[in-house]
């Protein structure tokens, strides 16, 4: 889980500028702006655009694209749960009925204390040892609804964490 | 004397504990008077063993796994640190099976060295390919690698040398060498182990392909969802810049050679190499019609070398000991060794590199031990998403690309998703739909509408809805889109969606009566 950085029009414009040399800067800059601010905050679309010699509407498509920008930061914390075949293969589909029903959230949803936010992801390369998850940078295998229950509790105590 | 452990940090380890379990080990030798010292490797490819913890012993390195942190105190109390006997103890990882069965070449050094330690890369033989590439002309490269008989590795298996030798014979300003590391066909993770566990073999291999084409930027494309990936390999680059790996004379010779790793954002479709270069270039990863290939016309729309992770990984092993001895391996047109990787409902999971011929049933049964679950195997999806489902009866398939083209599979990157009786195979072939739709990225009609259309004719088809009208409208949707799609995405869904259909019939004409 990150601490976010309320938006700040002088440190976009120093992370915009600091990256905008590389070569097809556009995805550098978008991870790099929701690493500080937890998302891709609309009023640093034009300094993108601005710095790359693009229009706000090209800035805009990208963003929209690709899965992993957000408009809005997530919940403090956030669940990836793997969807895809070998997850499947190993229960992952009645894991994750379960878990989203004890969270009381549909795919994407943040629960209602606003704590942790559910995303799919399809495959996150622990397919081995399915279902696999993703509790903020933390990967997870073999997962069980129990494990996971443990996790989230680990997570918000931190002498559980400890 | 200080006693090394081996506590892999590839991210199947870490996602069962690894991080845990060295804290643990670290703080119970010292509380014990014993010097440990812990190394971080990178995963022996045993994948259901992680973490595996391994002891140097005068007897070599003793293996126990899988360790959880709870069975720490219990290991070091049964002498851990002297190889002593556990119940966990697998003994020396080298005599198992798994491991003593396989072909070794790409993954040579996966698990036994720091993946961060150039000196641990040396020691076991890196380097050497390029050490004999820096004394060679480009074209002699390129003719070594024609040689080996590699075939793209990414899952079309187009020769590689072929592909090398149009980037060098182009004439540019400048060329580049992108590796495709967006590995996101599930039940693949062998660009991830070895990133994580050998990641100085990528970099020398696309070194190599620099110099052998001219090329002196390179760019890796990895996935978002590889973090433990891009730390390590992003701390190999900046070891490999320091030693003069890369830079502007590699290793004092004449060539440059720098590298970039790019980190992508959660699109599948990046794979695909045109839709990859759209996203290097900081648009949408809207697919590029072909022609022009990107090897004339690529990244920047200069020439590009575009291979994945495992082909590019492949090419110091073949510079080192000669395109004729990697050849030797392999069956027909298939040469060399296929980093095979075992996965879904499996017993042993893992990496399985070997030669181009085994079967899929040796695989399962031989390696993998049959199903988790101990139910009998009922289908394998070979290939990733895009691949075909095949029925437990056609298993005796060698691992070959023409041998599966010919059954109506493919190969793609060599993953094998293996399900027991309880799968639903209507399910699968709406899901194969289903995330083609969601992938997609829109810019072809077959692909863009075909998939939405395909989703809605399997729920009539299994809603029991005018079935056998519903059915022809899926086989019409796939011929389309096999016939019409401008790229695999769109092209290969019909794959899985087929061959759900033509070995498990039942399950959509069930499914109707039951629904």
């Amino acid at each position: 889980m990150a601490d976010y950085e309320d938006w700040d029009a002088a440190r976009g414009q120093d992370i915009v500028n600091g990256l905008a040399g590389l070569e097809g800067a556009t995805l550098p800059i978008l991870h790099a702006l929701q690493a500080a601010f937890g998302c891709v905050p609309r009023d640093a679309v034009p300094m993108v655009a601005d710095a790359l010699n693009m229009s706000r509407a090209e800035v805009h498509g990208c963003i929209t694209f690709y899965h992993d920008f957000r408009a809005e930061p997530a919940a403090r914390h956030v669940l990836k749960l793997c969807r895809a075949e070998a997850c499947q293969a190993a229960g992952a589909d009645a894991l994750h009925r379960q878990v989203l029903d004890e969270l009381g959230v549909p795919w994407h949803g943040t629960t209602a204390d606003g704590g942790i936010t559910v995303e799919p992801v399809f495959c996150l390369g622990l397919c081995a040892c399915g279902p696999s998850a993703m509790l903020d940078e933390a990967p997870m295998a073999r997962v069980t609804a129990a494990g996971l229950r443990a996790a989230l509790r680990a997570r918000d105590d931190p002498r559980v964490a400890a | 004397m200080t006693v090394s452990v081996f506590v892999p940090r590839d991210m199947m380890a870490v996602a069962l504990g690894a991080d845990r379990v060295a804290a643990a080990i670290e703080a119970g030798a010292r509380r014990r008077g014993a010097d440990g010292r812990i190394v971080r490797n990178g995963s022996r490819g045993l994948q259901w063993l992680e973490p595996l913890v391994e002891v140097v012993t005068p007897k070599g390195r003793i293996a126990y796994g899988p360790v959880s942190p709870a069975d720490v105190e219990g290991l070091l109390d049964a002498g851990l640190l002297e190889g002593g006997a556990h119940a966990l103890c697998v003994g020396r990882p080298e005599d198992m099976p798994y491991l003593a069965r396989q072909h070794r070449l790409t993954f040579e050094r996966c698990g036994l060295t720091d993946p961060i330690s150039i000196e641990d890369y040396r020691a076991h033989g890196g380097l050497a390919g390029l050490q004999r590439a820096l004394g060679m002309a480009p074209a002699a490269i390129v003719e070594e690698v024609k040689k080996s008989g590699l075939r793209g590795r990414g899952g079309a298996g187009f020769p590689a040398g072929i592909k090398w030798n149009t980037v060098q014979q182009a004439h540019s300003d400048r060329k580049y060498v992108v590796c495709n590391a967006d590995e996101g066909d599930s039940g693949t993770f062998a660009d991830r182990l070895l990133m994580e566990g050998d990641p100085f073999c990528l970099i020398e291999g696309m070194v190599i392909a620099g110099i052998a084409t001219g090329a002196t930027k390179g760019l890796v494309y990895l996935r978002s969802e590889y973090p433990v990936a891009a730390a390590i390999f992003g701390q190999a680059i900046a070891i490999a810049r320091r030693e003069g790996l890369i830079g502007i004379s590699v290793l004092g010779s004449p060539h440059a050679f720098d590298l970039e790793l790019r980190i992508g954002a959660g699109a599948y479709i990046c794979g695909e190499e045109t839709s990859m270069l759209e996203s290097l270039e900081g648009k949408r990863a809207i697919v590029r019609a072909k022609p022009p290939i990107p090897a004339l016309h690529g990244f920047m729309g200069r020439p590009t070398l575009v291979n994945n992770v495992m082909t590019l990984a492949a090419v110091p092993w073949i510079l080192a000991h000669g395109g004729q001895t990697y050849a030797d391996y392999g069956m027909g047109r298939s040469r060399g060794t296929l980093p095979i990787q075992l996965a879904g409902n499996i017993k042993r999971g893992g990496l399985i590199e070997y030669a181009f011929g085994i079967s899929l049933r040796e695989v399962i049964e031989d390696f993998g031990g049959g199903t988790a679950s101990g139910r009998p195997v009922r289908a394998v999806q070979v290939g990733g998403p895009l691949g075909a489902y095949l029925p437990a009866h056609m298993l005796d398939v060698p691992l070959d690309y023409e041998a599966l083209a010919g059954i109506q599979a493919m190969l793609g990157h060599g993953g094998i998703v293996v399900f027991d009786d309880s799968v639903d195979m209507a399910r699968q072939a709406r899901f194969a739909f289903e995330f083609c739709a969601a992938e997609s990225c829109g810019k072809c009609t077959p692909c863009r509408i075909g998939a939405t259309r395909g989703v809605e004719a399997i729920d009539k088809i299994v809603a029991g809805m005018e079935r056998q009208r519903n059915l022809a409208v899926v086989q019409d949707l796939c011929e389309l889109m096999t016939d019409g799609s401008l790229c695999a995405m769109g092209g290969l869904t019909p794959l899985p969606v087929q061959s759900a259909l033509r070995h498990f019939a039942d399950d959509f004409a069930h499914l109707a009566v039951a629904s």
